[in-house]
């Protein structure tokens, strides 16, 4: 292993690139991991020379895509962390349910996955009918897939585990059709979901909800930013509100941890 | 060890490990020094969901705390943090450290090679970094990069290592500074940390 071919000055300046050419403000996300990003793509695409690697970045729109959507995360799980969505099953959508209207924001939602899984988890709660899913994420690209619902069908073994240790009831594989290797999910899930690119650095709040979901974003920002986005999302919660994160990240240091209450030992915050 | 003490301080050592690593580490744990000048990060592969539990079972066997990886927690001397299931941890050029839940790596998440880079890079030679056993090649070019980076190497000897595989590759690709035997494991860190304290 050699030591990282774009150093760190070089990262700075190719940031700084994106956000004065294409308005895509990276300056605010944790070195290390955009540190490494930057790095793998540099080698995946071959770049001879730094020089050239920002020639491309500068001069060349469409890569200046392909670099946005290599530099973020797009891994995602369908019902990733089985006890989360079992929280969300008991003790969060039985509270949604009274409301007569359900909004519900998945902010950096990648290809989808979770989008699907909520969408399970409120068919089969009966809630699904007065729901509304607005699956956002910075990169187009793979909102594009979001839209297609389809996944690897070799993920079904572990997503249906996850699905039944979740608490989920019915047979997994009757949400999807087989297709090649690709599984199919349900044409009606997707009725409810609106998809949308939202960049949270940004962007500003875009409605009022009852649920944001926004799971293993967060862990790519820094302090700052996170502090931005905690406001972005209270602005964005109605009261009684629910704001969900991933497994490692928290709202317990932030400025608007005081309006919150935490549910259980879930990283699920209630706005109160 | 027939190695001289090393003369250099270190502020932080890596234990990468796979199959066959975790017992070796709660038979030393209990033999270690309580007062360590340095901080330690276990980067262990083991399946998911199992966090809380290795953190209590790490915790019986040492007075030092141990707690769990945080994203933006500082890493302090005299701490052991253990990378959470299912994330890569990278450490800052401010000594923090970060998790990351990007693609597998080595089809290991975490994966040892990045954390031993990202230490390396930010380390340099105040790191050590010590590779136990396993089945996979996971952190054999990581501690590559911490040895040309002037880091400490170290491999658990693969004779007695309960899968070699992993200690084995690292020597095949290059020469380590000490090869630890297998129970004596808390004597190598209890001896990195009498050589930090005598150069601090």
């Amino acid at each position: 292993m050699q030591e990282s071919a774009i150093r760190d000055e070089e990262i700075e300046i190719l940031l700084n690139d994106l956000l004065e050419l294409y308005g895509y403000d990276f300056t605010n996300y944790s070195k290390a991991s955009i540190k490494r990003r930057i790095n793998r793509l540099y080698s995946l695409d071959k770049f001879p020379s730094f020089a050239e690697f920002r020639y491309h970045l500068r001069n060349d729109a469409p890569y200046s895509k392909r670099f946005v959507e290599q530099i973020t995360v797009n891994v995602t799980e369908m019902f990733r962390d089985p006890g989360f969505y079992k929280a969300l099953r008991e003790q969060v959508f039985p509270h949604l349910g009274t409301y007569p209207f359900i909004r519900i924001w998945l902010a950096g939602c990648s290809t989808g996955e979770e989008a699907y899984s909520v969408a399970i988890v409120l068919k089969e709660l009966n809630l699904f009918d007065k729901s509304l899913l607005y699956a956002t994420d910075i990169n187009p690209e793979v909102l594009e897939k979001a839209e297609k619902g389809m996944f690897p069908l070799s993920q079904m073994k572990q997503y249906s585990e996850n699905y039944i240790l979740s608490g989920g009831k019915h047979e997994f594989s009757s949400y999807y059709s087989a297709n090649y290797n690709l599984a199919k999910f349900d044409e009606s899930l997707r009725s409810k979901m609106i998809f949308s690119t939202h960049n949270l650095v940004s962007d500003h709040s875009f409605n009022q909800f009852q649920l944001i979901l926004c799971r293993n974003v967060l862990i790519y920002f820094d302090k700052d930013l996170q502090a931005k986005v905690f406001n972005l999302f209270d602005q964005s919660l109605e009261n009684l509100g629910f704001l969900a994160l991933g497994t490692k990240e928290t709202l317990r240091f932030s400025s608007i941890a005081s309006n919150f209450r935490q549910l259980n030992s879930e990283k699920i915050w209630r706005k109160v | 060890m027939a190695e001289s003490i090393n003369k250099s301080r270190i502020d932080l050592l890596v234990i990468g490990g796979s199959a066959g690593s975790l017992e070796v580490i709660l038979k030393a744990f209990p033999q270690l020094t309580t007062d360590l000048p340095f901080a330690i990060i276990l980067v262990l592969h083991r399946k998911q969901n199992t966090d809380t539990t290795l953190i209590d079972l790490l915790s019986a066997k040492t007075k030092i705390t141990v707690i769990e990886a945080n994203e933006k927690e500082l890493i302090k001397a005299g701490c052991i943090y253990v990378a959470p299931a299912d994330y890569h941890l990278l450490i800052e050029n401010d000594h923090t450290l970060s998790l990351d839940y990007s693609e597998k790596v080595n089809f290991s998440r975490p994966c040892i090679d990045i954390t031993f880079q990202t230490a390396a890079e930010t380390y340099k030679d105040r790191l050590a970094c010590l590779l136990m056993s396993g089945a996979s090649a996971d952190g054999v070019e990581g501690l590559e990069l911490v040895k040309t980076l002037q880091g400490i190497t170290a491999v658990q000897d693969p004779k007695t290592a309960e899968v070699s595989y992993m200690p084995q590759k690292a020597l095949d690709k290059m020469e380590v500074d000490y090869i630890v035997e297998t129970d004596k494991v808390f004597d190598f860190i209890n001896m990195l940390a009498k050589s930090s304290e005598l150069t601090a």
